[in-house]
This record gives structure tokens, C-alpha cells and sequence, in this order.
């Protein structure tokens, strides 16, 4: 998709609510308000950019390591590609997985083809929860590791502006 | 530079907000009404304690979550094998740039990954480009074929 599909004011939506909904009785219609549009409008946009996707959902952002989640373990697995589809739609259905994808592997230095996030309040829940993704893909995984997270260095996400340009 | 923050102490109508609040907020006139209803909560009660989960820190916001490539926008994880002696420097150029959205220490070879987010496709490369010339160290991009569903369960 091109960044032609974003129409102005849709941009100027997500620009005025990336950073959190205002926390009145009716925030809709102070988003609304604050880009000059009716309350209506910010609704039907909302509902729709939901059902296509361009709002994957809305509500709380949790903050893991403030919730005891401390132990961030990325699992990397060298899937076979014949098999990684299937393999990688079983381990995104885990309950404990809360990212996964399909990525590029980057020979040589770096062989693994799938990624699966894992959260723990101790690195033996994180161990134990990788040992039960192990368990899942079997023979097709022929190599794997996991990455602990020692320090978040920045943390902001994407930041639209306001206006294209 | 900080280090994962200490956790806190949430009560059972904090973690019951956390948890079932992750996604699905009304799209209604009075929208925390109606969350809070479901939740045997106040209207009132429910934004108060939205505000405080925020400000301690137990919610990183409340809000809409965008898809950036749907949005016509373009994102890639990326790492780097950063020497030690130059780590924090390094981290302190990506810091300071934009498109960098998020940056993590890793206990591995490639010890630096971080998520590259940029409102056009393009951006990702010359991104890249900055950083190697920035730093001279190579960039590898992991940019995502697929994504396989999971659902939203943070447990609190």
C-alpha cells in the first residue's frame, strides 16, 4: 500500500490519537473537536479503518517490565520453508506468544527464519515456555536460540506527523 | 539509557482493566460507560484508574494501535553487532533519530536490535544508510514476510 491511501483526514485522526485518547466522558468527540470534523465522521473512520485493518485495535497498551514481565526472550528458530507456514500459525496460536513472524534469515551470520516473542517474570518461564516451542516444531526446526533483552535503549513507535510532507 | 523499570503493585480492578482492555473499546459516544459497565465499573472510576495505570507506568497509553504498513507507512527489525567500547554511543546516535522507534540491548553477537518505522517504504533504506555511515557498522534488516496471528493476552 502506498502512503497515497492515507487521506488527510485519517492522518490527522491517527496523528491526534497515536499517543493516547483523551480521557473524558466523550473522547470521541473531543478528537473530533480537535480535528474539526463531527463526531460522526470520527466514528464511521474509526470503524472502518478497524475492518481494513489500518487500526489493528484499540484499548491499552501494557507496559510488560512494569507488570513483572521482566524477562523478554526473542526465540529464533531455522524453520523449514516448506513447513514454516503451518509451524509458525501453531506457535503464534501458543497462548504466551505475543509476537511472531516470518522474517528473512541473513547467511551466514544469522540462519533463523522464524521469530517468536516471549514474556516471563523469571528467565526459567521464559526457558520453559521456549522448550514448549521446541517441543511444537519438532525435526523441522534444525537450529534456534534466544535473544533476553538486557536494556531498552528507546522506546517511542511510529510517530506520524500531522500532515504529509 | 534506562534500565527496565521495577514492577508495581496493581489491584484486582487494575489487573482486570489490563487485562480486558487491550482492545475492543466502544466505538460510542461515551465509550468508558460502556467499558466500564461491562467491567462493574463507574464511567468516572474507570477513566481515574485509566489515568493513574498510565501514569505509574502500567499502560504505555491508552489509545488506537495503527498498522504502519497499512497505513501506508514501512517498518523493519534490524540488528547490528555493536563493539562494546562503542556501544553507548552508538545507541545514543540511534537515539537521536526518528525513524528509530524502538532499540534493544540483546545478550548475543548481534547485540543491538530495533525497529526501523518510517512513513514511506523508501525511508527504510536511506535509514539504514544513516545509520552504516553514522556508525560504519553494517545493518541487517529483518523485515517481516509474515505475520502469524496471536492474540492480545498481557497477563497482568
Amino acid at each position: 500500500m502506498s502512503a497515497g491511501e492515507l487521506d488527510e483526514v485519517d492522518r490527522a485522526l491517527i496523528a491526534a490519537t497515536q499517543e493516547g485518547l483523551p480521557l473524558v466522558r466523550e473522547p470521541w468527540a473531543a478528537v473530533a473537536a480537535s480535528v474539526g470534523i463531527s463526531e460522526a465522521e470520527v466514528l464511521a473512520r474509526f470503524e472502518r479503518m478497524l475492518a481494513i485493518g489500518k487500526v489493528r485495535r484499540i484499548g491499552a497498551v501494557p507496559n510488560h517490565y512494569r507488570l513483572g514481565l521482566a524477562f523478554n526472550g526473542m526465540t529464533v528458530w531455522d524453520v523449514d520453508d516448506a513447513e514454516i507456514d503451518r509451524l509458525g500459525a501453531a506457535v503464534g496460536a501458543l497462548d504466551f506468544v505475543t509476537h511472531c513472524y516470518r522474517r528473512p534469515r541473513a547467511l551466514p551470520e544469522w540462519p533463523y527464519n522464524l521469530f517468536a516473542m516471549v514474556h516471563g517474570r523469571s528467565r526459567e518461564e521464559v526457558e520453559a515456555k521456549r522448550t514448549e516451542i521446541a517441543d511444537l516444531l519438532g525435526g523441522a526446526a534444525r537450529a534456534s536460540d534466544v535473544l533476553y533483552s538486557k536494556r531498552i535503549l528507546k522506546k517511542t513507535g511510529l510517530r506520524l506527523a500531522a500532515t504529509a510532507g | 539509557m534506562r534500565p527496565p523499570s521495577d514492577p508495581i503493585d496493581l489491584d484486582a480492578v487494575d489487573r482486570r482493566i489490563v487485562n480486558s482492555l487491550q482492545g475492543g473499546f466502544p466505538l460510542t459516544s461515551r465509550p468508558y460507560a460502556a467499558a466500564a459497565e461491562a467491567l462493574g465499573l463507574d464511567e468516572d472510576e474507570l477513566i481515574a484508574r485509566l489515568k493513574r495505570l498510565i501514569e505509574v507506568g502500567a499502560l504505555s497509553r491508552f489509545a488506537p494501535m495503527f498498522d504502519a504498513q497499512r497505513i501506508g507507512g514501512a517498518v523493519t527489525l534490524a540488528a547490528m553487532e555493536v563493539p562494546a567500547a562503542r556501544f553507548e554511543a552508538v545507541a545514543e546516535t540511534l537515539a537521536s533519530m526518528p525513524a528509530i522507534a524502538h532499540n534493544y540491548e540483546r545478550d548475543h553477537r548481534l547485540n543491538m536490535w530495533f525497529v526501523i518505522a518510517t512513513e514511506t517504504p523508501v525511508g527504510i533504506g536511506l535509514a539504514q544508510r544513516e545509520i552504516e555511515a553514522a556508525t560504519g557498522l553494517k545493518v541487517l534488516l529483518f523485515p517481516k514476510v509474515r505475520e502469524y496471528f496471536v492474540g492480545m493476552r498481557v497477563e497482568a
